[in-house]
């Protein structure tokens, strides 16, 4: 608490200046590391077009949620999204900001990138420890035509509670019964194989320094690493690659008319949907103290939906449908009220 | 306590001396409070852990000690894998270290020629001051490769063939594990350890070695009859220094140390330690929940367990430290 409350007055001393001169508006906001880059781009942006300045800490999922509960920012940010009755209780609107999605990475001698084709229950199988080799005759019939070695999988997982991790279970969770129930999805799980590395550049270093090793990743971590990626096969039966237009195919696919925008864009229907797809969530106050701090998170969302979606991709997220942006739009100016009753969206 | 008892029954002094005097009291003051300060910050922490942990140690009882579940999906947590993984790679490490020390601080008291002793002593003090991240950064990215590609498969080919011992070097070659983060350990220790033993060796009286020597004793003999048992107790509360110092090591150890929650009987495998545990699981513990709470009793056991070590290495090195 004291350390915050010192970043944010030496925050705002180093930016008095620039204050005074461009009557900058201050939005704060902490949680989820996973689209903490794009947020930071995108604040960036929005300082120059909007004079909205936005200070996040990616201090991860939970304190996100945590320093919400406590109003000690204008919003929480979190990967997972929040159950209804604690919305209920602590007076908060869910809404989503960007989608991104999650690949399997892979150090096999002689298998090149999407090469390798897995199901959910192979991935599951692996990452329980009942599939350890590479030549297994279940992923030799997965793979006929590419020769696999016989090498033992090393199972690599996010060893910090994260997102990722909250993600690529949930997948797994969905597709087999038996993980479900001997394990189950959370932001960090009891894994019954495997080492844990710190963070996605962790995962992905240590997948590259280990012959044989399995991790998963953020995509936008495969990419910049140039790391062995895997086809998966979807709910439809097809093995797809992790490109852009299979991650917006399961975004198309999804169900948002679900309460509190909670979509699953695991496993969604569509013959080129990517299965492991998550749509990333804010955290408002629906009763905020500050009307004018709360409209200018609106503010700043309603210009990232309409401005941001091209610098999302490039980062290598999936931007928000249109329509659901819209949807979001209107359950603001539904759900939140200022001190004096009055709806705050839109702006007046 | 004399001083001042001395002073107040003194005859009334000039004005000046007065002030001096009134000079006095505010910094005893000041000292003492700052004395005091120190005491009510440490009792305050161990406080704040144990009622923090409060609701760990009684959902689980005296069973958290010893429990090998660390499952957050179904709340259920137990400080069995931490604290295994925490003292053997702590152990571990004194085990590869200690040797080391001794030799070094042998060649800078017994051995080395005057001039080489500075610039080796620096050097060692230096690797003190290494900060842990980049221990762990060397370790991750130049260790653990050599660790995967060379040094395990080579151990798993010979040692781990034999019957018994030979467990505790199977398993898959990640270069990652409990081995791998007490060899970090090791070196981190390592000049804490070196210098309280050089600073023991140099204490022994001159006068002992050289009589030994005169007796026809070999340099051996010297240091087995007469340095060791002058400096034991000091090389002992040094390695207990360096023990304190590895039990509490987070940052190098997340990076090598596999971070797995189960125990495994190879010391390749994957293994957990308390200070690494907590710090990668703390970001994502949601407030009042029972995890964070685990955590919070995690940390109290690491206190006592540090404080305790502290305490025996301080008491043994009492006679030196009043030197």
């Amino acid at each position: 608490m004291n350390r915050r409350s010192f970043l944010l007055a030496s925050g705002a001393a180093a930016l008095l200046p620039l204050a005074a001169r461009a009557e900058a508006a201050q939005i704060t906001g902490a949680g989820a590391t996973f689209p903490a880059p794009v947020y930071a781009k995108w604040g960036e942006a929005a300082q120059a077009a909007i004079g909205i300045q936005l200070n996040y800490q990616a201090i991860g999922s939970g304190g996100g949620q945590n320093q919400i509960f406590n109003r000690t920012v204008d919003f929480g940010a979190s990967d997972a999204p929040v159950a209804a009755d604690r919305l209920e209780q602590h007076g908060l609107l869910q809404f989503p900001a960007v989608m991104g999605s999650v690949v399997p990475i892979v150090n096999i001698p002689g298998v090149g990138t999407d090469q390798l084709r897995l199901t959910g229950e192979l991935l599951a199988e692996i990452y329980a420890g009942r599939i350890s080799k590479w030549n297994d005759p279940r992923l030799v019939e997965a793979n006929r035509g590419v020769s696999l070695p016989n090498l033992a999988i090393a199972p690599v997982y996010r060893a910090d509670g994260s997102g990722t991790t909250f993600v690529f279970t949930s997948y797994l969770s969905a597709v087999s019964p038996e993980w479900q129930r001997q394990v189950g999805a959370n932001t960090s799980i009891r894994w019954p194989v495997g080492n844990g590395a710190r963070g996605n550049d962790g995962v992905a270093g240590m997948v590259r320094n280990t012959r044989g090793a399995i991790g998963y990743v953020e995509n936008a971590y495969a990419t910049r690493n140039r790391l062995a990626t895997a086809q998966l096969r979807n709910k439809a039966g097809n093995f797809v690659r992790p490109t852009m237009e299979s991650f917006r195919a399961a975004a198309a696919n999804a169900d948002w008319s679900v309460p509190h925008f909670a979509a699953s864009l695991i496993d969604t229907n569509g013959a080129e949907s990517w299965p492991i797809v998550s749509p990333t969530f804010i955290l408002l106050p629906k009763n905020p103290q500050d009307a004018a701090r709360s409209a200018n998170v609106m503010k700043f969302f309603d210009w990232a939906y309409r401005n941001g979606g091209r610098m999302a991709a490039e980062l290598e997220y999936i931007p928000l449908p249109d329509e659901v942006a819209d949807a979001v739009r209107a359950t603001w100016s539904r759900e939140v009220k200022g001190p004096d009753g009055q709806p705050v969206w839109p702006p007046r | 306590m004399s001083q001042a008892a001395a002073t107040s029954a003194a005859p009334p002094l000039p004005a000046r001396r007065r002030a001096g005097k009134a000079g006095d009291a505010a910094f005893a003051l000041a000292c003492h409070a700052a004395g005091v300060f120190v005491l009510v910050l440490l009792g305050a922490i161990i406080a704040l852990l144990f009622a923090g942990g409060w609701p760990a140690f009684r959902a689980f009882g005296l069973a958290f000690l010893t429990s090998t579940d660390w499952d957050p999906v179904q709340e259920v947590f137990g400080a069995g894998v931490s604290l295994y993984g925490t003292a053997v790679t702590a152990v571990l490490a004194l085990v590869l270290a200690v040797p080391v020390a001794f030799g070094i601080a042998f060649l800078l008291t017994e051995l080395a020629p005057a001039p080489l002793r500075r610039p080796i002593g620096m050097a060692i003090e230096l690797l003190a001051a290494v900060p842990s991240i980049i221990y762990g950064m060397w370790g991750f990215f130049v260790i653990v490769p050599v660790m995967a590609g060379t040094i395990q498969p080579a151990i798993i080919d010979t040692i781990g063939e034999l019957p018994v011992l030979g467990t505790l070097f199977q398993g898959p070659p990640f270069g990652t594990g409990l081995l791998t983060a007490a060899l970090i350990l090791a070196i981190m220790v390592l000049p804490f350890i070196a210098a309280v033993m050089r600073d023991a060796f140099a204490a022994v009286p001159p006068v002992y070695k050289e009589s030994a020597y005169g007796l026809g004793a070999t340099t051996w003999e010297v240091v087995r009859h007469v340095v060791l048992p002058y400096a034991r107790v000091s090389v002992v509360g040094g390695t207990m220094l360096g023990l304190g110092r590895a039990l509490g090591e987070t940052m190098a150890v997340t990076f090598v140390v596999g971070n797995a929650n189960r125990i495994s009987p190879s010391l390749f495998g994957a293994g957990n330690t308390i200070a690494s545990l907590i710090a990668l699981e703390f970001p994502e513990s949601g407030m009042g929940s029972l995890k964070l709470s685990a955590l919070l009793a995690l940390g109290f056991l690491l206190f006592a367990l540090s404080f305790l070590v502290l305490a025996i290495s301080r008491w043994l090195l009492r006679p030196r430290l009043k030197g």
